[in-house]
């Protein structure tokens, strides 16, 4: 899940008597699953929390390259390494899916990179922790898209078209990347004693910091109401993890690695498994800003944005003058 | 085919191998990083096709050298002193400017040389060189297409395009230096002679420079000791720091 805390931007969900006949209109649409489009009137309050969404998403694949991108210069083998670089070539290739999803709704690319580097705008928690040895490249992979996959299958059936469409095409690929990120901490679990506290050192530190990424228990995520009544989002952020969970640790266990917390228990009375609560605490905290690589991700970001202000010039001027000297020339 | 002496052949194979595999390495360190979300995705597309040719060529060239090394164990399990690609390709990135220019000039090279390779007398390298032909036709377009961009875009832009051709130009010559290996490579019908080349990729940078409005710097002296592995450059050391890490740490485990 990229997109996680997205304040829905009105506060309870209005009744039908309390609706205009255009709110009924397009609630019968969400209702009976009909698309909305671009060119369809919604709500004004929809629209934001839309773009809030799909622009923290975006910023989330964009963002995320720089974790993983963290080891494409360390890969210990040539596969790896281009896998890893299919693999980032592809998250920013979403990032520009959603972006344009976005500007479907009338904001721009620009106007919400600047949001973001003005903080105004956020990125998944995750991206705020470190990949610090070759297994976290697997992990991120397994846990982080496996995670991210739960979330966006869910979304596949979200009530905006092209959020929809992009979410269906975005889901193909990360399947691919949850299952290269299992292979390669597959092989490391199945390795070396080293290359095996690699892959049970990356787990036990991602393991929680993924389980967040579904957001805050329903009981106190006070936005979800509205956005589950538009269909925005579809599934409980307790629901997703639940899931999440069931179907993680029976892949922990294939892999022989501990389980990253002693309190993961079968349940067969609920049919699941138990397990403790991240530590919301340090969840709010990484929201916050004091995550422990926030401020390295947002400096690189917008270095990186700034110094590439010359290209960006550049090419435009060109762009122009080719322009000018075409229209000159008819 | 002719016969060719293995251990020439084994050396050819290096020198487009190693090419490609620090080429691809350095252009892989602006993950994340570029000016625009479109050429974080072109870069590592780039990156990602040389390191793909790299696989196929270092793969054929301990398949010569018939001592069991895989295209990994070469590319990180070898020092310096055994690397034999040409000193322009492991050259700091600097700004986006001169890492697509850089690019360029590599590009223009491999298009030429990648087109002949595709008559090599030696149907393994014929069928490399067709199937990377094709990658690099695109990869000489779009960095042809951005040195014209940012060459003839602001003034900014256009002075430090200029800078990064100063910069760049006397590690071309390097490219169409020949040797005995390249003898052999010509005896065989394996390969052609590089500086055969030269009149061909002078006139195709020659074309783009000058709607990128780019002077060509004068002189033509060439840095050379990266094709033959007698100098090469201190950054490659640093860059098999960061590549070769895991393998030289972990040695002898499966990836």
């Amino acid at each position: 899940m990229y997109a996680q805390m997205i304040k829905t931007a009105r506060s309870g969900v209005k009744s039908r008597e309390e609706m205009s006949e255009q709110e009924r209109e397009f609630q019968d649409k969400v209702d009976n699953n009909i698309k909305i489009e671009p060119q369809d009137w919604m709500p004004d309050d929809y629209r934001a929390t839309l773009i809030r969404q799909m622009g923290q998403h975006a910023h989330s694949e964009v963002v995320g390259q720089l974790p993983e991108g963290n080891w494409i210069t360390r890969a210990p083998t040539l596969e790896r390494k281009a896998i890893l670089l299919a693999k980032v070539q592809d998250e920013a290739g979403h990032g520009l899916y959603l972006y344009s999803a976005a500007e479907t709704l009338g904001e721009t690319r620009d106007e919400l990179v600047n949001l973001l580097h003005e903080g105004k705008m956020k990125y998944s928690s995750i991206f705020n922790y470190p990949t610090l040895n070759w297994a976290d490249i697997g992990a991120v992979g397994w846990l982080v898209d496996g995670a991210a996959i739960v979330n966006q299958v869910a979304l596949q059936r979200t009530s905006y078209g092209p959020y929809s469409r992009a979410m269906i095409r975005i889901c193909k690929e990360e399947s691919f990347h949850a299952r290269q990120g299992y292979d390669a901490i597959r092989v490391l679990a199945q390795g070396s004693p080293e290359q095996k506290k690699m892959a049970q050192d990356a787990l036990n530190r991602l393991w929680f910091p993924a389980l967040m990424m579904f957001g805050p228990s329903d009981s106190e995520s006070v936005h979800s109401e509205q956005s589950m009544a538009w269909k925005i989002k579809v599934k409980s952020n307790d629901e997703l993890r639940q899931q999440f969970v069931d179907q993680t640790i029976p892949q922990i266990e294939y892999l022989g690695l501990d389980l990253p917390d002693p309190n993961i228990k079968w349940n067969e009375e609920r049919g699941h498994y138990d397990f403790s609560e991240p530590n919301w605490p340090e969840f709010f905290d990484v929201i916050k800003g004091n995550g422990p690589c926030n401020v390295d991700r947002m400096e690189k970001r917008v270095a990186a944005w700034e110094d590439g202000t010359w290209v960006r010039d550049g090419l435009l001027a060109h762009a122009r003058k080719k322009a000018a000297q075409k229209i000159a020339a008819e | 085919m002719a016969e060719v002496d293995q251990k020439a052949l084994f050396e050819f194979l290096l020198r487009m191998g190693d090419n490609t595999l620090v080429l691809g390495h350095r252009v892989s360190e602006w993950c994340g990083h570029s000016p625009i979300l479109e050429e974080d995705i072109a870069l590592a597309n780039t990156a990602l096709d040389l390191i793909g040719q790299t696989q196929l060529w270092l793969g054929l060239a301990g398949e010569v050298e018939g001592k069991g090394r895989s295209a990994d164990d070469l590319a990180f399990l070898r020092d310096v002193w055994d690397f034999r690609n040409v000193l322009l390709t492991e050259l700091p990135n600097g700004d986006f400017g001169r890492t697509l220019l850089r690019q360029f000039l590599f590009d223009a090279w491999a298009s030429i040389m990648l087109g002949r390779l595709q008559k090599s007398s030696d149907p393994r390298i014929a069928a490399i060189a067709e199937k990377a032909s094709k990658e690099v036709a695109y990869h000489v377009e779009r960095s042809a297409d951005t040195v014209v961009g940012l060459g003839d875009g602001t003034q900014e832009s256009h002075d430090r395009m200029q800078a990064a051709l100063e910069y760049l130009w006397p590690y071309v010559g390097e490219m169409f230096q020949s040797d005995d290996v390249d003898a052999a490579m010509v005896a065989a019908g394996i390969a052609p002679d590089p500086a055969g080349l030269r009149a061909e990729y002078d006139a195709l940078i020659g074309a783009v420079l000058d709607e990128a409005t780019l002077t060509l710097p004068k002189g033509d002296f060439a840095h050379k000791g990266g094709r033959t592995g007698y100098m090469h450059t201190e950054h490659l050391g640093h860059m098999l720091c960061h590549m070769q890490w895991l393998q030289r740490a972990y040695p002898g485990c499966d990836w």
